[in-house]
């Protein structure tokens, strides 16, 4: 029989938690540091790495992925270093994809063919506007051409590799989004991320959105017409939304991602990075160290990982409906039988079922086209009591 | 005991924000009777509730010790009143308890609806009036003009005000002296038998009930045994002091001394205010003459947003009705907000007083349905009902006719503002009496219901005139008029708790104003959401609450599956906080909110 996770394979992240600046709508772990001693990270993340291995043995990999942060801050020794090293405790699977995140100014571009060499095969451009001056005020260091540039340059280093949009920005109505999208696709990708800015607590537009500056976001009405406009228009360009917000050609779809949507396994490691292993039939989330200096110290010595707590059945069933009903294709009830003996599911189930939010496909639970822009309010009622 | 010719009793007699506990503490002050490092701002404003609104709710009193230029030794009893129009009961009582009152006007703004009020009850109470013009230090005093509109809406002689800056304590000292040199001794006979008015009552968790009394005749002893003369009860004095107005114990009180006792009385039920005490044995046959008990006249549901809370709030209300007798209440079920309680106030302010003290001291969090006032069904087989709740209301068939509640109100009001308060007293359905002028000021009176009024009329005539009008009310008893039940559907179902009466001329316009509020203060739901306003069967005004069209978090992965998680179970401890209505969840706000009308 096969293992739960085994639904959605096996992946490793890694983050890289420094950045040039801070982009006020980002709430990763990242910060700004002048001096890294890349060679000491190189080493915590080896120690890392062993040290997970070591629970994970036999495995294979169906993916690696490097966030942040600015991975591309790393120089390609470093990525080599990192990937020499995961190769020596595990197998990768042929199709294993490595994913490199990075932002599109000209020193980081330098270093495409470097990450390739080291093994890299992907590459996730943060481009986030095709406008000057919105990028400006995403706070962003590139501008149109190097975004363009950096697009064209790494589309010739690697067969794989997809770009970010940022929409429904401050002042953007819907012509300017569809022209936007329209340039954006005329340069043909694969696989593209267009994500609504999200205005997060502890963020520089947090705090002007708290503090009643940040004018001009769109209404719940306008947002919901540039998300109908983003999918039929991904659609008539062929790309398929798959997930909330990415669209790829079929059979290009984010290995790494969707081991997250399928709640497969994945290592995190980094500083404050977050993991879900199975460990002898017990799903563990995991979370290391998240100030840099900590994680690197500890990393260095007994390990960084600081949280290491044991999933329940119920929080289970609530991470596979959170994370798996963000897919088109839905989730396999029959993975989590108990969700089906719950009287309280049922009765969700049949209200959102009447108001065809969700339907089912043969075991498959899927939210309908009409219910995937109030999926946090459908997975709401799923899961209530 | 003090000589009756070296006392004097005295109340103060102001608008709110004119200055009266400012004053009472200066004169507290100038006396020495509390230390400079023991002053705090508003010494006889005891509740929270009471410093933070600057409004006086229990009446206080304290004893002032004062030498006079005359160079003999006083006492000054001061009895502190509340101020707002819904305690004018308990101004009457206090009122009955001294011989003259301090009447302070601020003397950059004027006379104002309340100080008319009040000042009428010392009027009618015999007082000896001292005026007062008070923040004199302010650059818009006007002392000349204030004293004019005193002699020409009060009708009383204001050519010897006095001009007092509580805040800088100009004036005070005179102030003392024209309470000893201008206001009355009180009478009495020591060696008749005891007669005590019983002037207001109230708990204390270390005391039991606190009864403070005014001496007429007689002498009040520790130990002797005293009787209520409307109840019979007998009880053994335990203690008996006065006021400093922190409490000092002492063994006796003479005629016209104020004090207070406390022999073992259980509830403040036990107590009738404006009862007269006296001995067991040997008393006096002769009951002064008593008070009307004050009567509840706005009724509401408070219910606890958290079913569990309801033995809590339960327990609250009773201790709270230990210490108001005013307050009254009775258990309720709402099909639409579960258990919970009618609560009878005496007006709004002390609805909200009441409301504010059990979530600030017991820590319960309300929801608190539509004010009510009482109405009177009359119904075919000649039997006449109360109804408290809309909720209640009988099959209409079986109804001949309804009346309700009319007040007098009083507004005095600046007449740049003149027109907006006769067009707010016009769209409440109100009656005009009587319109006069005293210099630039309106004085502006209207019959008017008291449901039109015990809302948000306040809050109205404030926001119309900038603040600047003044506002006192009486009640005058019940007419008939055509009012009906409005029911409000939400998605078809009836809110029982949203429920109200309404004029049937003015139901259209106010079922659409409250489905219009409904719709802005109930969030979308994942389907659209009907509201109606209905009498009976019929449907007089109609909403949609469209549909949600957006709740969709664009970035989750790995690093989300934890955050995500604790955000569910943090969004379904918010959602105990709506009520759920059929398929519809109304937040708990909504239930007032939406009754407030905006014109």
């Amino acid at each position: 029989m096969l293992n739960d996770w085994q639904h959605g394979g096996f992946g490793l992240y890694l983050h890289w938690p420094f950045c040039q600046a801070k982009c006020p709508y980002c709430d990763f772990n990242s910060h700004v540091s002048r001096e890294v001693d890349q060679d000491a990270w190189l080493e915590g993340f080896k120690n890392e790495i062993s040290l997970y291995s070591r629970q994970t043995e036999g495995r294979t990999l169906d993916s690696i992925f490097f966030g942040g942060g600015t991975p591309s801050l790393m120089t390609p020794k470093t990525v080599e270093g990192i990937l020499d090293t995961v190769r020596s405790h595990w197998a990768l699977d042929t199709e294993c994809e490595i994913t490199m995140e990075a932002n599109p100014t000209s020193v980081e571009a330098a270093n495409f063919e470097g990450y390739r060499k080291a093994g890299v095969n992907r590459l996730s451009l943060g481009v986030q506007s095709l406008n000057d001056l919105d990028l400006k005020r995403l706070g962003r260091l590139h501008d149109v051409a190097q975004a363009m540039n950096a697009i064209e340059l790494a589309r010739s280093v690697f067969d794989n590799m997809s770009f970010d949009l940022i929409y429904a920005r401050q002042d953007q109505t819907i012509e300017d989004w569809e022209d936007e999208l329209h340039r954006a696709l005329a340069l043909e990708p694969s696989h593209i991320s267009l994500y609504q800015l999200t205005i997060e607590a502890g963020t520089a537009f947090g705090d002007r959105f708290a503090a009643g500056m940040l004018k001009g976001l769109p209404s719940e009405d306008l947002a919901a017409d540039m998300y109908d406009l983003t999918i039929s228009t991904c659609a008539d360009a062929g790309l398929l939304s798959y997930e909330v917000s990415n669209f790829a050609r079929p059979g290009v779809e984010s290995r790494h991602n969707r081991v997250y949507w399928r709640t497969g396994d994945y290592i995190g490691i980094g500083p404050g990075a977050h993991g879900r292993i199975t460990v002898n039939g017990t799903r563990y989330a995991t979370e290391a160290a998240k100030m840099p200096a900590k994680w690197l110290d500890m990393a260095s010595e007994a390990g960084a990982e600081t949280v290491r707590a044991k999933l329940n059945a119920k929080e289970m069933e609530q991470e596979f409906l959170l994370m798996g009903l963000r897919l088109t294709e839905g989730v396999d009830l029959a993975r989590h039988p108990s969700l089906i003996a719950d009287p309280d599911f049922l009765k969700n189930f049949k209200y959102l079922k009447d108001l065809e939010l969700i339907k089912m496909v043969g075991d498959r639970l899927i939210v309908t086209p009409q219910g995937r822009p109030l999926l946090n309010s459908v997975t709401r009622q799923l899961l209530a009591d | 005991m003090t000589e009756l010719d070296k006392i004097r009793n005295f109340s103060i007699v102001a608008h709110i924000d004119h200055g009266k506990s400012t004053l009472a503490d200066r004169l507290i002050q100038e006396t020495g009777t509390v230390k400079d490092r023991d002053m705090k701002e508003q010494l006889l404003d005891a509740m929270d509730i009471e410093r933070e609104r600057g409004i006086t709710i229990k009446a206080n009193t304290v004893r002032i010790d004062y030498r006079a230029d005359d160079g003999k030794d006083y006492v000054l009893n001061l009895i502190d009143t509340p101020g707002h129009v819904d305690f004018a009961y308990e101004v009457s009582r206090s009122m009955r308890a001294v011989e003259g009152s301090l009447l302070v006007v601020d003397s950059t703004q004027g006379v104002e609806a309340q100080t008319l009020a009040n000042v009428y009850q010392a009027i009618e109470a015999d007082h000896e009036i001292v005026p007062v013009l008070n923040k004199i230090d302010l650059p818009a005093t006007d002392c000349d003009r204030v004293a004019e509109q005193i002699e020409d809406v009060i009708g009383i002689d204001a050519s010897e005000a006095i001009k007092v800056s509580a805040k800088t304590g100009v004036g005070i000292r005179e102030t003392l002296e024209a309470i000893v040199t201008k206001l009355p001794p009180p009478k009495g006979e020591r060696d008749a038998p005891l007669k005590a008015m019983l002037v207001d009552s109230w708990y204390d968790a270390y005391l039991g009930v606190i009864v403070l009394v005014r001496v007429i005749d007689g002498v009040l002893k520790k130990g002797e045994r005293i009787k209520m003369l409307s109840t019979k009860a007998a009880y053994p004095v335990e203690r008996i002091g006065v006021f400093r107005p922190q409490m000092e114990m002492i063994d006796e009180l003479g005629p016209g001394e104020i004090g207070f006792l406390t022999a073992s009385i259980k509830q403040v039920r036990d107590t009738r205010v404006g009862d007269t005490i006296t001995h067991e044995k040997k008393g006096t046959e002769n009951a002064l003459p008593g008070f009307k008990p004050s009567q509840p006249v706005v009724f509401c549901g408070l219910f606890p947003v958290d079913n569990a809370e309801f033995e809590d709030l339960r327990d609250a209300i009773e201790k709270l009705a230990l210490n108001d007798a005013s307050f009254s209440y009775e258990m309720e079920t709402s099909a639409a907000l579960g258990f919970g309680f009618r609560c009878g106030f005496l007006g709004l302010l002390h609805l909200e007083v009441i409301r504010d003290r059990i979530e600030r001291e017991y820590n319960i969090e309300l929801i608190t349905t539509a004010p009510s006032v009482i109405y009177h069904i009359h119904m075919r087989d000649g039997q006449m009902i109360e109804l408290h709740n809309p909720a209640d209301m009988p099959d209409l068939t079986t109804v001949d006719h309804l009346e309700e509640p009319r007040i007098k109100a009083t507004i005095l009001v600046p007449d740049d503002y003149l027109g907006d308060v006769l067009k707010l007293c016009q769209d409440r359905r109100g009656i005009q009496q009587d319109l006069t002028y005293a210099g630039s000021r309106a004085m502006v009176v209207y019959d008017l219901p008291l449901n039109e009024v015990v809302f948000d009329f306040y809050d109205r005539l404030k926001s119309v005139t900038k603040g600047y009008a003044s506002f006192d009310y009486q009640m005058i008893g019940y007419r008939e008029d055509r009012l009906v039940k409005m029911s409000i559907l939400v998605n078809e179902e009836p809110v029982d708790a949203l429920s109200t009466m309404v004029h049937f001329d003015r139901a259209e316009q106010r079922g659409r104003a409250m489905v219009e509020k409904l719709k802005d203060l109930i969030p979308r739901h994942m389907f659209k959401i009907p509201i109606q306003a209905a009498i009976g069967g019929r449907v007089i005004a109609r909403e949609t609450l469209s549909a949600m069209r957006k709740d969709v978090t664009a970035k989750c992965y790995g690093g989300d599956a934890t955050r995500k998680r604790k955000l569910l179970d943090k969004q379904k401890a918010g959602k105990k906080k709506m009520r759920q209505f059929g398929k519809v969840d109304i937040p708990q706000e909504a239930f007032i909110s939406a009754l407030k009308m905006d014109n």
